[in-house]
């Protein structure tokens, strides 16, 4: 069973059913208990060591590496899908190939996962439809991270007007339900492509990160190396991206990768609804949608697509659960 | 407490204003005319297209359009949609259903997301512990139109308990089905959030004294520990109630209910503006409202806001 | 405050005979990912009522740890008590069943936590947490609590205890709630108080006052009291005797004074020549060289053997035991012993 008590990994499991109140005195436990591992090493710079203990911790976590091979494994797919089929995930045949069941003994080959009503083969559209969630997810990310990240870095730093102004655009955007927004938004287009979804998840999504990455800077401002640094005279720039930003990146990168699945799922459900990705971009979302009609005859043409979604999904917000525990030092 | 309450009220109007200018802006901006639209194939008569948008005020330029929809809204009127129906009419129509919905939805997660998450918290590295994670990973993962899809196969078309689609919007045993597929994705976030608060406040220094104090266990986590780990999952709860109904759209389209989410898909699909920004705005008004009543809650159970 | 010249004299009025409290040979060891650390390694010490041991060391010596295992406030796991006896009043605690266990804490064994701010629930009153000891104890009434929690709160001498009583955590200075801490750990009047550092989080001027009235209350009650703090000054006023640790053992006891004037080995002569003192002043502070040990890893022999400016070979290769310190001619110094091979090089040192 992979360990999913991510959290607690750094002992052995507390027996089933042992109560933890009756020793809640872990805080001065745990305090105890660091100044006692770390004695004997030499403070290095903090930044650094939370960074190199999250890698050592992650490395020992079963559910960070299946995670990662598994995304690793669809962005192969997503850049090389040829690699993985053979089959022509365009090509209908409805004379021989409509609904036809998956075969079992076409290992990797193009009836593997059986047809579509298209008479298409659905392995060779599962393995095409990687590239379009993995761009999606990974460009709005992307895009969301930098522009949250600075929003939310300048109404952190400079604080005041600035921040009101920043904080009440946020809280103007954080209003609009995503999906609602970016159907709104993508119905503009008349021809939709990936960019366009890119676009419309990024304009409207940026929020959230925007207010983690507001906290993080305003938690950062009042340490005393950064205090330091400005009374030293570090200017303005240095100050956020060399004092203030490594330190407060971790819960931004967090909260990124787990909203990566997020934004995947979002694609997913916009081109189900007919408002995302259009034809001829193949993706999983408008897969399930089309296998809508025929559910109750041929199930298999929505589970295949619906299962590489949900797994998908679920890579990227185990990675994200993953990276969060090995980076929170409260539950170190 | 009252300086609080003003503060939060003050800081919501440049909220709702900067809201819904932006979602005028978005509908009404974007390229697509939705007057053609409404002639669909046919080219369309210059002259009844000027009057049309003369009558809809599209001839205006935005920010005027913008100032004469909320003169309007603030007397009660939502405009009138594309085909001449007041938009009221047909938001009084759905949005009861979708109340409905997402009340019965909200209950749904509420109830089970803490009683998952308590068990979990409490137990941490348990049985219980384990299949609630697993659990709420897989929700968490799933889309929510795919796991509409198992919900309807498993228990219309295999159990047979239920029709696959409503019949009836108005009848709450029909949306019970719908209303679980629709929290479900929130349930798994209060179960999670519930154990992390839980597992956070465990460690607290009061809990040790607490313990310290001899009182009786049951004491300790109902007064203690419960008390302060609800403070982010009552927060969480408040903001969803809005986001449930705005998240309506896919479930009610599977399931077929009348709802808002039902209308306002096709709304957005035939360019029918006036609609479109008419339940935005509503939904905007209740997501507003919500995150108030939370701040005031939050405010009642903890202290240190209450005199900050 | 007591004066206690002779620490071995009967506690006068002691409702029971012999020690209150007595620690024999505890162990205490925290499983990490990393391997086991031994927090504590055979802890023997005892208090009687009316008397204050002082249990003095640097954080990661284990005098917290020894504390929080006779509150019954581990976390177990990690940790665990492989060996050893927590005896209250004869009866071995750690044999007792998790409601009889219950019964003692905050009744008759109380404790008072470092941080008062993080200790008191910030979601309630503190009236209500004052008051709670007796409802959860005594079953008082709602009412009845509330009576009490203001009496208390006017014998830790908190103004307008009327007012505030309804009044949060957050709304009081540092030295206030630490005042309600003490109030909290005496409401019930219990045999022993175990104090964490209860003066470290404050300013320099309220811990004295705080530690006069612990002291005060101490002797009023007749309570015993274990004071945990890496603050020789602290110590110096309120101890009847010391407990000098490190590295999870007790390297040297002594009544106060004697410790101060003659110590007995090299770690706490190390301690007590890093203080700075006025007569010294313009010299360069004495540091003991290294670093507290890595409980994972303590060194073999004498945990200190590393840092001190004695250790021999034997100090490398042979734990030693807690010696009983003696004059020269061999006269027994009452209450004092030391886990060094050279002890009496060390007392003799000047």
């Amino acid at each position: 069973m992979p360990d999913i008590h991510d959290e607690d990994s750094y002992e052995p499991h507390p027996k089933p059913g042992v109560s933890h109140l009756d020793y809640a005195g872990e805080q001065g436990m745990a305090v105890e208990q660091e100044t006692l591992v770390e004695s004997d090493v030499v403070k290095r710079e903090e930044a650094r060591s939370l960074w190199g203990d999250a890698w050592r911790d992650l490395r020992r976590r079963p559910i960070f590496l299946i995670s990662a091979v598994l995304i690793l494994l669809l962005v192969i797919m997503a850049i090389f899908p040829w690699a993985f089929t053979d089959a022509d995930p365009r090509k209908a045949d409805l004379v021989h190939n409509y609904l036809k069941r998956p075969d079992w003994t076409d290992f990797f080959g193009a009836g593997w996962f059986g047809y579509d009503g298209q008479g298409r083969s659905i392995y060779a559209r599962v393995v095409y439809g990687a590239r379009a969630s993995i761009t999606v997810g990974i460009c709005v990310t992307a895009a969301v991270t930098v522009l949250g990240g600075l929003a939310g870095m300048i109404a952190g730093y400079f604080g005041g007007g600035v921040d009101a102004v920043i904080s009440r655009i946020i809280d103007i955007f954080f209003g609009i339900p995503l999906l609602l927004g970016a159907l709104v938004l993508l119905n503009a287009f008349s021809t939709r492509t990936v960019w366009s979804v890119v676009v419309a998840l990024g304009f409207l999504g940026w929020t959230q990160i925007a207010r983690v990455m507001r906290g993080a800077v305003l938690t950062v401002k009042q340490s005393d190396y950064v205090v330091a640094g400005r009374a030293l005279g570090a200017g303005t720039g240095r100050l956020m991206f060399r004092h203030i930003l490594p330190n407060a990146i971790a819960p931004v990168i967090v909260v990124a990768t787990i909203a990566l699945g997020g934004y995947i799922a979002t694609e997913a459900t916009l081109s189900f609804l007919g408002i995302g990705l259009q034809d001829p971009t193949i993706s999983w979302g408008i897969d399930i949608s089309s296998a809508q009609k025929v559910i109750r005859t041929a199930p298999y043409v929505l589970f295949f697509p619906a299962a590489a979604l949900s797994v998908t999904v679920l890579a990227f917000i185990m990675l994200g659960d993953a990276v969060r525990d090995a980076l929170d030092p409260k539950l170190r | 407490m009252g300086s609080y309450v003003l503060r939060r009220v003050l800081q919501m109007i440049p909220v709702f204003f900067g809201t819904t200018l932006l979602i005028f802006l978005m509908v009404y901006t974007l390229p697509g005319d939705p007057v053609a639209a409404l002639f669909g194939e046919k080219a369309a008569d210059p002259a009844v297209v000027a009057s049309i948008k003369h009558k809809y005020y599209l001839d205006q330029p935005i920010w005027k359009q913008y100032l004469h929809y909320m003169g309007n809204l603030f007397q009660g009127d939502f405009g009138t949609s594309f085909t001449g129906r007041p938009v009221t009419d047909i938001m009084a129509g759905a949005f009861p259903v979708t109340i409905r919905l997402a009340l019965l939805a909200f209950v749904f997660e509420m109830i089970l997301g803490l009683v998952l998450g308590l068990v979990s918290g409490l137990r941490r590295g348990s049985v219980q512990d384990t299949l609630v994670l697993i659990l709420t990973l897989l929700v968490i993962s799933v889309p929510v139109f795919v796991l509409a899809y198992i919900a309807q196969t498993v228990f219309a078309t295999n159990l047979g308990w239920v029709t696959p689609t409503v019949q009836n919007s108005y009848d709450l045993s029909q949306l019970m089905l719908p209303a679980i597929v629709l929290g479900s994705l929130s349930l798994a976030y209060v179960a999670r959030l519930t154990r992390t608060s839980i597992g956070e406040n465990l460690r607290a220094d009061y809990m040790r004294t607490a313990v310290a104090k001899g009182l009786p266990r049951r004491t300790i986590i109902s007064r203690h520990l419960l008390r302060n780990s609800l403070i982010p999952v009552v927060t969480f709860l408040g903001t969803d109630l809005g986001a449930l109904m705005g998240g309506a759209i896919v479930t009610e389209g599977i399931f077929n209910v009348q709802g808002i989410g039902n209308v306002l898909y096709r709304a957005i699909n035939q360019k029918e503006g006036p609609t479109v920004v008419g339940i935005v705005t509503v939904l905007v008004i209740v997501y507003l409202v919500a995150s108030l009543l939370v701040d005031l809650l939050y405010a009642v159970l903890d202290p240190r806001i209450r005199y900050a | 405050m007591t004066t206690a010249v002779d620490t071995t004299k009967p506690a006068r009025e002691a409702p029971y005979e012999g020690p209150l409290l007595d620690v024999r040979d505890l162990h205490v060891e925290f499983v990490t990912r990393d391997g086991v650390a031994r927090a504590v390694n055979g802890v023997n010490y005892s208090v009687r009522a009316g008397e204050t041991l002082a249990v003095l060391g640097e954080s990661g010596s284990g005098k917290s740890v020894t504390a929080q295992a006779i509150m019954g406030i581990l976390d177990m796991p990690p940790a665990r008590i492989p060996r050893g006896e927590i005896r209250f009043r004869g009866q071995d605690m750690l044999r007792m069943g998790r409601e009889e266990r219950r019964r003692i804490r905050g009744r008759k064994i109380a404790m008072i936590f470092q941080d008062a701010l993080s200790s008191l629930n910030p979601v309630l009153s503190v009236g209500f947490q004052l008051g709670e000891m007796f409802r959860a104890h005594h079953g008082t009434s709602r009412k009845e609590a509330k009576d009490k929690a203001i009496e208390l709160m006017e014998r830790v001498r908190i103004p307008a205890a009327k007012q505030r009583v309804n009044d949060y955590p957050h709304q009081f200075s540092g030295g206030m709630r630490q005042r309600i801490m003490i109030a909290m750990a005496l409401a019930l009047e219990p045999d022993l108080i175990i104090a964490d550092e209860p003066t470290t989080a404050l300013d320099v001027t309220v811990q004295a006052q705080v530690m006069d009235l612990l002291a005060e209350l101490q002797a009023e009650y007749h309570m015993g009291l274990i004071l945990i703090t890496h603050d020789l000054g602290v110590v110096a006023d309120v101890a009847d005797k010391i407990a000098v640790m490190y590295a999870g053992r007790i390297v040297e006891t002594a009544p106060v004074y004697e410790l101060y004037a003659r110590p007995a080995h090299p770690y706490t002569r190390g301690l007590l020549d890093s203080i700075p003192r006025l007569d010294q002043k313009g010299q360069e502070l004495y540091a003991i060289k290294g670093l507290p040990p890595n409980l994972l890893r303590i060194p073999k022999g004498c945990a200190f053997n590393p840092r001190c400016p004695r250790a021999q070979d034997v100090c490398r290769v042979e734990v030693p035991e807690l010696f009983p310190v003696t004059e020269d001619d061999g006269t027994a110094l009452a209450g004092r012993g030391s886990a060094c091979f050279f002890w009496k090089e060390t007392l003799h040192d000047r």
